[in-house]
C-alpha cells in the first residue's frame, strides 16, 4: 500500500466539545480511511450531532484537532470545509425554499466558478448549469426541475440536498440523518443512493435507525455520553455487549 | 360560457404582457420612465419619484434579495448629497465629477458600515445600522462650515452645460427629469444585471437559508457586505442626484425618517421583486402629493394605505400582480 491510501482522509484527534459546562463529546479520537462508507450510532444525547458538526465544520471543538488529508484544519469556517472538499447535508432540511429546485443545485454548483461576480449573466457559465441537470438527473429529481422548492414533498426536498451537498463534487461527504421523517417507500430509494455514492466517495453519516445501516457500512463507531464506546463491522457492534446494553437495550 | 372565455383571454394576455415586461426589465422601465413626466402632475414631483425609486431600488437589494433590514440608509443618501453638494459649493467641481465623488463616498460609508454591521443578525443588526446611521446624521450636523449644520447645504447649482456641443438647460424642469433618467438608467441596469448574476444567485441563497450557503462554500459574511457597499453606493447615486435636483441638501437627508422610507417603499410595492420598490415610491408620493393639498395630515393616509396593503397584499403591489398571474420572478 501507498501512502496515499494510508492516511486518514479525516482524523479526529482527542475531540472535545463543551456548552457552558455540558460536555457534549469528550476527548474522542478515530479516522476514517478514503473510499470508506462508515456510520456513526449512539442513543439520544450520545454527542453524535455534536461529533457530525465539529467534523463538518458547523463549528470548532473545544480541544482537539481534525485532519483532513493529514492536514490540520481545526478551526477553519464553515464555507472553507466546503471549499477544500467536505460536504454535508443537515438533519433537519436546508434548502433555498423560495428558489427553483433547479437553481437551488445551480447556486451550489457555481462555487467553484463564481462566487462574487455581479457583472456576468449567471447563465453564461455552463458547467453549474450542466452539473446542476446531472444532479437532478442523479436523484430523480428532473421532472421537478423548474418547480419551487417550497412545493416539494419532504423526500424530494432531502434529496435535493443530496444533490446540493454534491455540487461541488467533495472528497468526503457528511450526512446527518439522512432519511430522518422519510416514507419506508423513500428511505429505501435514499440508501440505495447512499450506496451508489459510496461507491465513487468517502461517506460518513449519522443514523438512528441502526437497522438501516447494518446492511449498509462496513464500519461502525459507536457514542454514548459524549464518549467514544466501540467500533467495529456490524457484527462486532452487534455482538458487542457493552454495545448492547447502553444501545440496543438487552442488556 | 362566452364571458368566462373572454376572462380566460384577457387574463392570459395580461399574463403573456407582465412576463414581456418582467424579461425585458430594463428596456420595459427605460420606456415607462420615458413617458412618466407626462402622466404626472408635475415634473418635480416626477424626477422626486425617480430619486426615491432608485434609492428603494437600492436599498431593497439589501433587504429584499438578501433579507437584510437596514434601518440606515439615509446614511448613504445623505452621505452622496453632501459629498456631492460640497463638492460643488465649496470646490467647483463639475458636476459629474460631482456625482461621482458621492457614489464613491457612500460606498465607502456602505464598507464601513456594512464591516461593524453584519456581525450581528436580524433586529441587532437593523438597530446597529440605526445607531451607525444617527452617528452619520450628527456628524454631517455638526460639521457647519461644510454642510451648513441645520440650514442645510445651499447653492448647488448647475445651471447650464454642455453635451456633445449641445447646451443643456438643467433649469428646464423636463430637461433635468431626462438628465437624471439617464444616470438612474444606468443604476437599473446595473441592479438588473447584479441580480441575474452568480452574485445575485448567492445573495438569495444567503436569504433563504444562511447555513446552506455556507456549507455550499459561500463566505456570507463577505458576500453580506459586498452587497451592503453595491446597496449603499446605488443608494449614494440617488443622494447625489436629490442635490443636484433640489439644488440645495437638507439635513433631512440623512434623517432616520428616510431610512423608514425606504423600508416602507419596498414593501408597499412589493420587497425582493425588481419594479416593486419603484411603484412603492410612486404611489406613496403621488399620495403625499395629492393628500398635502387638502390636509397636512398627508402621513396618516398614507399610513393607513400602507397598512391596508401589509394586512391584505403582504406582498406588496408588484408581488401581488406576480403571484396572481403566476409569473415566476426567476425567468430571466
Amino acid at each position: 500500500m501507498n501512502s496515499a491510501t494510508t492516511t486518514p482522509i479525516l482524523e479526529a484527534r482527542h475531540v472535545s466539545k463543551s456548552f457552558g459546562k455540558f460536555k457534549a463529546l469528550q476527548d474522542v479520537s478515530t479516522s476514517f480511511m478514503p473510499g470508506t462508507l462508515t456510520a456513526i450510532i449512539g442513543p439520544n444525547g450520545a454527542g453524535k450531532s455534536t461529533f457530525f458538526n465539529v467534523l463538518s465544520g458547523a463549528f470548532p471543538p473545544s480541544s482537539g484537532q481534525i485532519l483532513f488529508n493529514g492536514k490540520d484544519i481545526t478551526g477553519m469556517q464553515q464555507h472553507e470545509f466546503a471549499r477544500i472538499g467536505i460536504s454535508k447535508s443537515f438533519q433537519i432540511t436546508n434548502v433555498f425554499k423560495q428558489l427553483s429546485v433547479h437553481e437551488n443545485v445551480r447556486v451550489a454548483a457555481q462555487m467553484e466558478t463564481a462566487r462574487y461576480n455581479f457583472l456576468r449573466n449567471a447563465q453564461s457559465y455552463p458547467k453549474p448549469i450542466e452539473v446542476a441537470d446531472e444532479l437532478l438527473h442523479r436523484v430523480n429529481l428532473e421532472h421537478l426541475r423548474n418547480k419551487k422548492t417550497a412545493d416539494l414533498a419532504h423526500g424530494q426536498q432531502r434529496a435535493l440536498e443530496i444533490a446540493m451537498a454534491l455540487a461541488c463534487n467533495p472528497a468526503l461527504l457528511l450526512l446527518d440523518e439522512p432519511t430522518a421523517g422519510m416514507s419506508p417507500e423513500e428511505t429505501l430509494v435514499m440508501m440505495e443512493l447512499i450506496r451508489t455514492l459510496a461507491s465513487e466517495r468517502t461517506v460518513i453519516l449519522v443514523e438512528h435507525k441502526m437497522k438501516l445501516i447494518m446492511g449498509l457500512c462496513k464500519r461502525i463507531i459507536v457514542l454514548h455520553h459524549g464518549e467514544f464506546l466501540a467500533e467495529g463491522t456490524p457484527e462486532e457492534i452487534q455482538n458487542n455487549a457493552e454495545v448492547r446494553r447502553v444501545y440496543l437495550g438487552q442488556g | 360560457m362566452v364571458k368566462q372565455e373572454r376572462w380566460a383571454k384577457a387574463l392570459k394576455f395580461m399574463k403573456s404582457f407582465f412576463q414581456l415586461i418582467a424579461r425585458h426589465r430594463v428596456l420595459a422601465s427605460t420606456l415607462f420612465l420615458a413617458i412618466f413626466p407626462f402622466i404626472m402632475p408635475y415634473e418635480a414631483l416626477a424626477i422626486n419619484i425617480l430619486i426615491f425609486g432608485l434609492f428603494a431600488m437600492g436599498f431593497n437589494l439589501l433587504f429584499g434579495y438578501m433579507g437584510l433590514l437596514s434601518f440606515g440608509h439615509a446614511a448613504f443618501l445623505g452621505i452622496g448629497s453632501y459629498l456631492t453638494g460640497i463638492g460643488i459649493v465649496h470646490y467647483g467641481m463639475p458636476w459629474g465629477y460631482a456625482i461621482l465623488v458621492g457614489v464613491i463616498g457612500a460606498a465607502i460609508g456602505g464598507l464601513i458600515m456594512g464591516y461593524l454591521a453584519i456581525r450581528t443578525r436580524g433586529i441587532y443588526f437593523s438597530m446597529v445600522t440605526l445607531a451607525l446611521g444617527q452617528i452619520v446624521y450628527y456628524i454631517f450636523y455638526k460639521a457647519e462650515s461644510l454642510t451648513g449644520g441645520e440650514n442645510g447645504l445651499r447653492g448647488v447649482r448647475v445651471d447650464e452645460f454642455n453635451v456633445l456641443g449641445m447646451p443643456v438647460d438643467f433649469l428646464n424642469p423636463l430637461v433635468k427629469y431626462y438628465v437624471i433618467l439617464f444616470f438612474v438608467v444606468i443604476a437599473i441596469w446595473l441592479i438588473s444585471r447584479i441580480l441575474s448574476s452568480p452574485l445575485g444567485a448567492v445573495m438569495e441563497a444567503i436569504r433563504e437559508n444562511e447555513k446552506r450557503a455556507a456549507a455550499c462554500g459561500f463566505d456570507v459574511a463577505r458576500t453580506k457586505l459586498l452587497v451592503f457597499v453595491l446597496s449603499a453606493a446605488i443608494c449614494g447615486l440617488a443622494g447625489s442626484l436629490r442635490a443636484l435636483h433640489l439644488s440645495i441638501v437638507p439635513i433631512d437627508s440623512l434623517h432616520y425618517l428616510q431610512s423608514g422610507q425606504a423600508v416602507m417603499m419596498s414593501i408597499l410595492g412589493g420587497m425582493g421583486t425588481f419594479f416593486g420598490p419603484f411603484i412603492g415610491a410612486a404611489v406613496m408620493l403621488y399620495l403625499e402629493d395629492v393628500v398635502t393639498t387638502f390636509t397636512k395630515h398627508w402621513m396618516a393616509v398614507v399610513g393607513l394605505v400602507f397598512m391596508f396593503f401589509v394586512l391584505f397584499f403582504p406582498k406588496g403591489i408588484w408581488g401581488t400582480i406576480l403571484s396572481k398571474l403566476q409569473i415566476n420572478q426567476d425567468s430571466k
